[in-house]
């Protein structure tokens, strides 16, 4: 088991560095480089050389590679291209809402999809099973900013509860006021994970329910309740950790949208003011945190799937 | 790979439309089963016809919009984000343009994008992964390895890194959307490619010696084109998703010209001045989320139909 977790590790280490060259050369493949956005009309060639040298943009390709990679894994993540700011700067201003926004999702969204994917398993075909399904199958396939601009008619327009936007700051503000502070973002992101979650748990648990000896337990007279919660959902939670995992990992794209959406400043509002300003430096260093963010998120789900396999735990 | 990939012949006569000569031979077969006709559900059924509709809208609607895209329908009378009235059903947006008419001409732009992307995505990643299936280990191994970082990556991401480097623009968005999502579709033509590779008639038609391309076009193509035809609806919702997304960050189809993911993030601020239509946000969201929903339930009729859902076999 250990090798295989071990290989498992090599492999996702292999990935975050083929990774780092695709978001690398990702940004190298136009004419036109840092020297010459940062210079841009006072550009004359002696001036464009010598800046060059200075940010050692007349290396090899590999050597820049190996330096911007030296640098990004010693924490220096260079300088922004707009403003000179150190990227390090920016992200720390930053990473604060996004981080929270995402946790306090995890924290809040994963325990009521798993309850809610739990309890649709036990009554397959129910109209509260339906109805559910109904409800996630749709939120799957719309985008993320429908589920914002649903959750902002019901609660803003409708209810009068809120506002649109998050505005203010989050110091000192204890977990409770945070939660109320990012309630919008957080319900928007719990709902997009929500309606991964509780299809695929529900699929877990009942995927569970087709083996022999849940048809013993039934033939034994059980109750259905205990079926499902004592002998069904222990083996259907390596799965199910292997789903939120992978769930998680998804969440990327939804934090990005929702922080556009209510309009506060995070890492993704980081990235994408840096794609519209082809400020590759800040692209680059928030790309990499992201990828490096989903690819660990992917790698713990396989190694809970391991992990949960009894087979593979125990090997003969 | 989960399904065992043999399938019994009158799988492949109902699935796949054979040339005339071999139709016939499969009609004089006593033994076949009655053929399952493809039914809609009534879910399904709502699903065609809200595609059809939106479908209609993208082909004419930029011919019968009331206005042109940028056009002001009350130059007179300048205010934003307003109400419905005659004259502007959808009320106007937050340069006060007509909201029926940019969504008109927006579905064209998000559809039309959609689809050409999903189609290049389909030509790559089905080149290259009937390609890697057919052509050895060695090709087959390096060509998924390299999609497998690509893979690796959220689609988003992807985009993201494009955009930075090379602009938006409508060929390079579609281009992009293509090029991300060929990934997915390589992996799934290829890991069906592989499971016919090991079929007995493709080893009886290599012993017959038959050339590779007389392999991919007899054997495999025809074997391959229907599970790879019914996951089309379900990349096009991804492509859909992944333009609109990539429009509401405000780096896809760029402003003035309209789209429905950039109508979203154009008018947010009719959620932050209270008292104006919240219908320039509300109606292109809607709008794109029923196209989705919609080819959803399509989706949902044809996995039922040809046995479950695609994307558990690989």
């Amino acid at each position: 088991m250990f090798t295989l977790i071990l290989k498992r590790m090599a492999i996702g280490f292999v990935t975050i560095c083929a990774v780092s060259i695709i978001i690398f050369l990702g940004t190298k493949v136009l004419p036109g480089d840092a020297a010459q956005i940062r210079l841009g009309q006072e550009a004359t060639p002696e001036n464009l050389a010598a800046l060059r040298e200075r940010l050692g943009l007349d290396l090899p390709m590999w050597q820049q590679y190996w330096n911007w990679l030296n640098a990004f894994v010693h924490g220096d993540l260079g300088k922004s291209l707009a403003g000179d700011a150190p990227v390090n700067e920016l992200i720390a201003d930053r990473y604060k809402n996004t981080l929270i926004v995402s946790v306090l999702t995890a924290a809040v969204g994963v325990p009521i999809s798993l309850i809610l994917g739990i309890t649709a398993a036990m009554f397959p075909g129910s109209s509260y099973d339906r109805v559910l399904t109904l409800v996630t199958v749709s939120l799957v396939a719309a985008p993320e900013f429908f589920t914002a601009t649903l959750l902002v008619l019901i609660f803003v327009f409708w209810l009068g509860i809120g506002n649109a936007v998050v505005i203010g700051s989050i110091d000192g503000k204890s977990f409770w006021e945070l939660i109320q502070h990012f309630a919008l973002p957080i319900g928007v992101m719990c709902l997009i994970v929500a309606s991964q979650l509780i299809r695929m748990t529900r699929a877990a648990v009942l995927n569970v329910m087709s083996s022999p000896y849940i048809e013993m337990a039934i033939l034994k007279g059980l109750s259905r309740q205990r079926i499902i919660l004592r002998h069904a959902v222990p083996n259907a939670v390596g799965p199910i950790v292997n789903i939120i995992a992978l769930n998680l990992a998804y969440l990327v794209t939804g934090v990005i949208v929702v922080e556009i959406f209510f309009a506060y400043s995070g890492l993704a509002t980081l990235i994408v003011q840096g794609v519209q300003t082809r400020d590759f430096v800040v692209v680059q260093a928030v790309g990499m945190l992201f990828c490096a963010a989903y690819v660990v998120l992917m790698l713990i789900a396989d190694i809970a799937a391991i992990l949960s396999n009894p087979r593979l735990r125990h090997p003969k | 790979m989960n399904s065992t990939p043999h399938q019994p012949a009158s799988y492949m006569d109902e699935h796949f439309v054979a040339p005339a000569a071999e139709d016939e031979l499969f009609e004089e077969l006593q033994d076949s089963p009655p053929k399952r006709k493809f039914r809609l559900s009534p879910a399904g059924k709502i699903g065609v016809s809200i595609v059809a509709f939106w479908l209609l809208i993208a082909l004419f609607g930029p011919f019968l919009a009331p206005y042109g895209e940028n056009d002001l329908p009350f130059p007179d009378d300048y205010s934003e984000f307003q109400a419905p009235r005659p004259g502007a059903w959808l009320g106007t947006d937050f340069s006060d343009r007509d909201i029926l008419s940019r969504l008109m001409f927006g579905a064209s732009r998000t559809i039309g994008i959609s689809i050409f992307a999903t189609l290049l995505a389909y030509m790559v990643g089905v080149a290259l992964g009937i390609g890697a299936a057919v052509s050895g280990p060695r090709v087959d191994m390096v060509l998924s390895r390299i999609n497998d970082a690509f893979l690796s990556l959220p689609t988003i991401m992807l985009g993201l890194v494009v955009v930075a480097a090379v602009g938006s623009s409508i060929p390079i968005l579609i281009v992009t959307a293509g090029l991300v999502y060929a990934t997915v579709v390589y992996r799934l033509a290829r890991a069906i490619g592989v499971e016919i590779m090991v079929m007995d008639f493709v080893e009886a038609a290599r012993l017959r010696g038959e050339n590779t391309f007389w392999l991919v076009w007899r054997e495999i193509w025809p074997n391959a084109a229907m599970p790879l035809i019914s996951d089309f609806g379900l990349r096009l919702i991804y492509v859909i998703l992944f333009i609109s997304s990539l429009s509401f960050l405000g780096l896809g189809v760029q402003p003035p010209r309209a789209d429905w993911g950039s109508m979203v993030r154009e008018n947010l601020g009719a959620f932050q001045s209270y008292g104006g239509s919240v219908i320039p946000v509300v109606a292109p969201a809607v709008a794109i989320a029923t196209l989705t929903i919609a080819i959803n339930l399509i989706v949902d009729d044809i996995s039922a139909f040809s046995g479950g859902k695609l994307s558990g076999r690989i």
